[in-house]
């Protein structure tokens, strides 16, 4: 009887849970049985580059700023595509102009959308 | 033969080279363990002044502090075992040093590197400079120099090696660290209106006294 044709998954499976967990139990292992912890004031402090740390590290970003991440990729994948796009102008039919036109009107769409909004103004 | 000594547990270097010739490799935990440590000495990507650019200079391709296994520079003291403290360490810095030396975990080494590392060097009569990092951190390897040559780097990682593998787990050569009671925090020194205070360190650094004997 051949083995089934996925069963080599549920072995990579096992094997890449087991290996990390092998791996950690035995540090943890050897924590138990050699090093004494060794916790402090300074050392649990918030790592801010040697300087004394100010509040919390976990601090929250506002969600608003996913505005300006799309807005960035607007003009990004717009540079991603033109580029290409431009080199090889001369050699395009004039449906593939039409057709980038299209899309840099959508994504033009987007960014006077975002214009009108006064998402563009620095608050 | 009743009267010959009982074998000795122990095997000597001379019985393990013969061991090694034949292909058989005997090692112990402590050995490996100080094998590994010693081979994987991370150093933190701290640099200060000029001494740094010679820190640079042996992690890059003509020098290659990979061949000694120290080229990941850590950007975070979390991961990193080795303090360089590549330069001069200015009052206004000097806190900086000693919190990062801080938040390193255990085991963590410190390497001084050039002149105004150990003692202020060329700045030593200056009212901004701290006369030597070992005023508040346990420094392992001195490397004088203005700045010190990589290769001279190199040397102190070779020599820090060195004494990593002569590290024991347990025992009376066990280092500070595995000791249960040992404390892990260093006083870190506040800027103050006149100096940093404390100016020194007194578990760490004590300043050379001048002993007079009568008559002499």
């Amino acid at each position: 009887m051949s083995p089934h044709p996925y069963a080599f998954l549920a072995v990579f499976a096992v094997v890449a849970v087991a290996f990390p967990l092998a791996a950690l139990g035995l540090a943890q292992l050897w924590f138990r049985l050699f090093q004494p912890a060794k916790p402090g004031e300074t050392k649990n402090a918030v790592y801010e580059c040697g300087l004394a740390p100010t509040g919390d590290s976990w601090i929250q970003f506002r969600a608003h700023y996913y505005l300006y991440a799309i807005l960035f990729l607007i003009f990004d994948v717009e540079l991603l595509f033109l580029l290409p796009f431009a080199v090889a102008f001369t050699a395009l039919p004039a449906g593939a102009l039409v057709a980038m036109l299209v899309f840099i009107l959508m994504l033009a769409e987007g960014l006077v959308w975002a214009w009108h909004r006064g998402h563009l103004e620095w608050k | 033969m009743s009267d010959a000594a009982p074998p000795s547990p122990e095997i000597t270097d001379a019985e393990r080279a013969e061991l090694r010739r034949h292909g058989i490799l005997l090692t112990s935990i402590e050995e490996l363990y100080n094998w590994g440590r010693s081979n994987s000495v991370w150093p933190l990507q701290f640099g200060l002044a000029c001494c740094a650019i010679e820190m640079i200079a042996a992690s890059m391709a003509r020098f290659d502090i990979a061949r000694f296994g120290s080229e990941v520079f850590r950007p975070s003291p979390r991961q990193a075992d080795l303090l360089i403290v590549s330069g001069t360490v200015t009052k206004k810095m000097a806190p900086q040093v000693v919190r990062l030396w801080n938040q390193m975990p255990e085991p963590k080494y410190c390497f001084a590197m050039g002149a105004c590392a150990i003692s202020g060097g060329p700045f030593k009569q200056g009212y901004n400079v701290l006369k030597g990092i070992d005023r508040y951190i346990p420094v392992d390897i001195y490397i004088p120099g203005c700045p010190p040559r990589p290769e001279a780097l190199l040397h102190a990682l070779l020599t820090l090696q060195e004494k990593i593998r002569g590290q024991t787990i347990s025992g009376r050569g066990a280092p500070r660290y595995l000791q249960p009671d040992a404390a892990c925090d260093y006083p870190v020194p506040e800027f103050g209106a006149h100096d940093l205070e404390p100016p020194k360190n007194p578990d760490v650094w004590r300043p050379p006294a001048l002993v007079r004997r009568e008559g002499a």
